[in-house]
């Protein structure tokens, strides 16, 4: 298994703040990499800083052995990496069709994908016209991650998709990311709920303070409720 | 998936036309304080007119603003500008512009119009370059920069064309006006409505018709998420900044002709009125920047008739009252 993604030694400083100490992991192709970590460890953060948006201030940062962590964002984005923020960001005052053709930058839509995409968010098609600001939370969730699966991308960013949504509606956007698993993508998943993060995690690393304290296996993570404990603050059935 | 597919219809979005009846429902409310008919009508098109002179003038303002997050405080200098370039056309060919015929007029006038343009996007391109590129994100130089910027492109207007006032006739075939009953209505007036009216609806055909314009459209909201898809912002940035300078080179031809001279403080002079457009209209929104042009212009229009010694607070008291009743403007597009 070739690593698709890697940082090594990177520093990221925002204004006076130094967020980023020194990240060191790397990304297996075509497996999910849960990102975990209390608030503040510098899980977003780090998406940010491979996406270009937040500039390392040292360190090495390689997609598929090209280095980037001098590129700027719209090139990154053009090697191929997919990026669903904390926010969702969809473009409110652009209709779901806007949203997802200004996605698809190489052309126009691809009927076979998005038929593959409403297979699984049917809302999408359904509310296909409608101005993106009108949808609900899990449906503009919905819409952010169709953005960046419109086309086949090496490496998907996503950022807590499941922040702020109702529980069923959870459950069933795990099933969606695991259809999007199934098909093959490389997904570096930041993830706070514990649920989400065993059923989808392939590998998990856990952020503090900035830095990488564990890298493991989810599975052994999921079934070691003392490291839970440690790494985490709490275990995953206390979360259940 | 049962509940993403479980799909509840969407909330009806609401269609927010309060702001398109404004204007509307002030014509027809000063209809009866004004009483004479000729009179309403008079000042009604003289006040889209003028509307659509500072729509023109405005409308790359508000671009910029809501895609660049930039105060360009110096957006008057393209409006100066524009005007005196069109003066090395109109006035060498004056002859044509005194000519009978509405071709012949038309002939000069455009390319007129158009070197304007040139000319003022061409130096929208420079002083993006030199003057704000340093500046982006940081509002305070940026009005020191563009406001310096002002006052240079003012200075040298006048090291180049000296400080007199350039008269700027109309051409013939667009002086007078047509009388229909009492009613006269001024032909000039009649064409800055036309103009006004195709750059308003080229503009929204391009925001909502092309994928450039969704680009803009989605710039505006956010930024960041635009480059996280791949595009290079930047570059669309410095498009619209060239367009919106070339723009208010048009509306500062539009505007000499109206005035029928050209001076060097016109842009400055105009820059206030500028603010208060696109301030009314919502940062970043074409439609309320439309809007807020002709309800400026109607107050100005209405006011100055009614009540004279109001109008040189009319603006100002629009201004307030708009934002009192919409804090982010007529149609808020950027959360800023």
């Amino acid at each position: 298994m070739t690593d698709l993604l890697t940082l090594a030694g990177v520093h990221t400083h925002v204004g006076r703040y130094h967020i980023l100490q020194g990240v060191d992991f790397a990304v297996p192709e075509g497996q999910t990499t849960m990102l975990l970590g209390r608030n503040g460890a510098g899980k977003t953060s780090t998406l940010r800083t491979v996406i270009g948006l937040w500039q390392a201030s040292a360190g090495q940062i390689s997609l598929d052995g090209q280095r980037i962590e001098n590129s700027a964002t719209p090139d990154i984005a053009r090697l191929g990496v997919g990026y669903v923020p904390e926010s969702m960001a969809v473009f409110s005052d652009l209709s779901v069709k806007e949203n997802l053709v200004l996605a698809a930058r190489d052309g126009p839509l691809d009927d076979t994908r998005l038929e593959w995409i409403f297979s699984f968010f049917p809302a999408l098609r359904r509310f296909w016209l409608s101005r993106a600001g009108s949808l609900s939370g899990g449906q503009k969730q919905m819409l952010s991650i169709a953005r960046a699966i419109v086309e086949p991308r090496k490496l998907l960013l996503i950022d807590e998709p499941t922040k702020g949504l109702a529980p069923a509606i959870v459950v069933a956007l795990i099933e969606c990311l695991a259809e999007i698993k199934r098909h093959g993508a490389t997904i570096l998943l930041v993830e706070q709920n514990f649920h989400a993060a065993r059923e989808l995690g392939d590998k998990v690393l856990v952020m503090d303070n900035g830095k990488i304290v564990h890298r493991g296996e989810m599975a052994a993570l999921a079934a070691d409720v003392a490291l839970q404990e440690r790494l985490l603050g709490l275990s995953l059935e206390a979360h259940q | 998936m049962t509940d993403l597919a479980a799909i509840a219809a969407l909330p009806k979005p609401k269609r927010d036309f309060l702001p398109v009846l404004l204007p509307v429902i002030l014509a027809l409310a000063m209809l009866p304080l004004i009483g004479s008919g000729s009179s309403w009508v008079t000042l009604t098109v003289a006040s889209f007119a003028m509307g659509m002179m500072i729509f023109i003038m405005a409308s790359g303002l508000t671009l910029v603003f809501g895609l660049m997050d930039v105060l360009n405080f110096g957006h008057g200098a393209f409006i100066s500008v524009g005007a005196y370039v069109a003066t090395l056309v109109l006035l060498p060919l004056a002859s044509w512009v005194q000519a009978d015929s509405l071709l012949t007029n038309l002939a000069v006038l455009a390319p007129a119009a158009f070197l304007a343009m040139a000319v003022s996007g061409a130096l929208g391109l420079v002083v993006e370059r030199v003057l704000i590129l340093p500046v982006y994100g940081q509002h305070l130089k940026q009005i020191l920069m563009t406001t310096g910027g002002l006052i240079v492109a003012e200075q040298a207007l006048y090291a180049l064309w000296g400080p007199q006032i350039i008269p700027l006739p109309l051409p013939t075939s667009l002086r007078g006006s047509f009388i229909i009953g009492d009613i006269a209505i001024a032909k000039y007036r009649l064409l800055a409505m036309l103009v006004g009216l195709v750059v308003f609806c080229g503009i929204q055909l391009v925001l909502n018709r092309t994928k450039i314009g969704l680009l803009i459209r989605a710039g505006v909201e956010n930024r960041e998420m635009v480059e996280a898809l791949g595009y290079r912002i930047r570059r669309l940035f410095l498009g619209v900044f060239m367009v919106g300078s070339g723009l208010a080179g048009l509306g500062g031809v539009m505007w000499a002709l109206y005035r029928e001279q050209v001076h060097a403080s016109m842009g400055n002079d105009l820059t206030v009125l500028v603010f208060i457009v696109v301030i009314i209209g919502g940062l970043g929104s074409i439609g309320g920047c439309f809007i807020g042009a002709l309800l400026v212009a109607m107050v100005a229009n209405y006011g100055g008739f009614l009540v004279p010694k109001l109008a040189l607070v009319s603006n100002i008291l629009l201004m307030v009252a708009i934002l009192m009743w919409r804090p982010r403007g007529l149609y808020a597009v950027t959360s800023r």
